[in-house]
Order: structure tokens, then sequence, then C-alpha cells
């Protein structure tokens, strides 16, 4: 709290804090990490309005109704947010600090993540397969650069859970590793809320058209 | 002077929800879900535009029941910063998107038909 003590001899008045505060370790982490969830977020919108504008220019090619199996998305869906559950569950844990239910949790949440990630894979080889490739149409390309952008970010994800659960069995429910499974769950959810939008513009809105 | 200190008091205590705020958020969430689907598939509401509608007001509630039990926003964490990047954000995907969307709507509305020519006179 002291102002301007920092050169009272050569009598100049100072008009800024002169003694650096306190910056505990992490203290800005979680900031930082919404700050760069939300540049994220700015991607997602520009990928959106991208589909959003290209989404009805099927070149006489295939269109959502030929293509999308909207009971296979709501599976996906379910995997996602069951993972959302999980996730919370293993914040939950780790408030309690047992190591053991944290990483079990974890792990739960990594198999529904590579659920996601497997049927969304096996989704994007059944339309390949059937010549409805990311140059086959204006839509399509904005299709798989939006859906695709989001499964990558998933699979970033689950790459960085299993960093993670090593470094918990390695080092324990240090304060570190506590803020890093609390940024990850942060970019988790964060995925999940992205999908609302992917399943209801794209998928939902698509078998309206 | 209380808002130089104010980031350094707001990380003690992340928010952090309990187990039965995780499971309202849950509950709401696969029925907020479930809901856009099944009128979807079963054609429940009839007109497409309603359904359209509809559905994209399911979305936005389900992203503020989201924001709310699983990403744990208020307005004081972080001393009220996170919120502010959050309306910030907000702000710009809105502009990013309703403007994306309106101006190639019009641009489409203003090309000569190529198909169409029973419109021309």
């Amino acid at each position: 709290m002291t102002i301007a003590t920092g050169n009272l001899q050569a009598g100049e008045p100072v008009f800024y804090l002169v003694d650096e505060h306190e910056h505990a370790e992490g203290s800005s982490t979680m900031l930082g990490f919404w700050i760069y969830l939300m540049s994220d977020c700015l991607i997602f919108a520009i990928l959106f309005a991208t589909y959003g504008v290209l989404g009805g220019n099927y070149a006489a090619g295939p269109a959502p109704k030929d293509l999308f199996d909207l009971s296979l998305v709501a599976v996906n869906t379910s995997m996602l947010l069951l993972s959302s559950i999980t996730y919370g569950f293993a914040m939950l844990q780790m408030e309690q600090s047992r190591v053991g239910a944290t990483q079990a949790w974890l792990a739960i949440t990594g198999l529904f993540g590579l659920a996601f990630i497997g049927i969304e894979l096996s989704e994007f080889a059944h339309m390949i397969h059937e010549g409805a490739t990311p140059q086959r149409s204006a839509f399509l390309s904005s299709f798989f650069t939006l859906v695709g952008t989001h499964g990558l970010h998933v699979t970033f994800g689950l790459v960085w859970l299993v960093t993670l659960m090593t470094q918990v069995s390695r080092y324990g429910l240090t304060e570190a590793n506590r803020r890093r499974l609390m940024c990850l769950s942060m970019f988790w959810h964060f995925l999940d809320v992205v999908w609302i939008g992917v399943f209801t513009f794209v998928y939902l809105m698509g078998m309206l058209r | 002077m209380d808002a130089f200190h104010a980031h350094g008091d707001a990380h003690s205590g992340h928010p952090s929800g309990s187990r039965g705020s995780y499971l309202l958020g849950f509950t709401l969430s696969v029925v907020l879900t479930a809901l856009p689907f099944w009128f979807v598939m079963g054609g429940t509401l009839g007109d497409k535009q309603v359904t359209a509608l509809v559905i994209m007001a399911f979305a936005a509630v389900q992203i503020v029941v989201h924001m709310i039990y699983f990403l744990h926003m208020n307005t004081t964490s972080e001393g009220g910063w996170s919120m502010m990047a959050l309306i910030f954000t907000v702000i710009m995907v809105v502009i990013a998107l309703t403007g994306s969307l309106w101006v190639m709507h019009h641009l489409n509305g203003n090309m000569m038909p190529v198909h169409d020519l029973s419109r021309m006179r």
C-alpha cells in the first residue's frame, strides 16, 4: 500500500506503485487460460459463420439429408455430455484429494472422449467412402473444417488428459497438477459448449434445410 | 487501492461445483439435448421454421446451463475479469455471425438468378 515512497530523498513525486505486489505462482493462470478459451471461441465463431454462409452450396452434390445419421449424432452427443459430467466428478474427487478416484474418473472421461472421436472418425470415413469428400462442395469443405477442428480439439484434449494422468500418478495431486487439471476441465467443458452449436446448427438444422 | 489487490485475492477460492450442481446441470443438459433431437427426428412440431427457431432457443439455454453448472461462470470470479472477457467475446461472436450471414444473404439475393429466370420481368 506504499505509494511514492520509492525515492523520497530525491524529492520528486512518483505517480505509480513502486513496490511490486506479490504474485503467487499460477495466480493468473486461470484467467489467462479463460482468455485463451475466448480466443478459441472466436476461431469457432468464424468457422460457424463460414458454414452458415456456405452450408447451402451443395454444387449438385450430396446434401445434409443424404449424409447425416441423426441417431449416430445423438449417440455421439451423449458420449461428450457423459464425459463432461465424469470430468466434473473427477474434479470433485480432486478437491477431496483422493488420487485413485480422481484417476479413475479421468480414465472414464478419456474413454468417453475416445468413443466420441471414434464415432466421428467412422462417420467421416463413411462420408468420404460415399464420395462426400471435403473437396466435393463448399458445404462439405466448411462442414469438414468446422467439425474437424472441433474433433482435433477433442483429440488434443485427450492427449492432454493422458499427460496429466501420468503427471498425477507420478507426482500426486500437487498444487501445480490441480491447476493443470482445472485448466483441462475448462477446456473440456468448453468443447462441450462448442458441440452444442455443432449439433444444433450443423446436424439438426441441416436436416431441416 | 482495491483494484490493485482484488486479483490477488480472487484466486484463493476457485468457484467449483458440488455433486448436486453437477448432476442438476447434467440433467438439464440431457433434457435440453434430447428434446431438439426429438423435435427434428420425429417432426413433432410440424413446421420447419418453428422447429429451427425452437432448437436454436434450446441451444442458447443449454449453453447458459453449461456456462453456469460446468464452467462455473459468475460475475465475481477473477475479480469480474473472466465475465468481462466473456461479454467481449460474445459481442465479437454476435457481430461476426450476424454480419457474415446478413451480408452474404443479401449478396446472394442480389445476384442475377441463374436457374430461376421466371422471376425476371
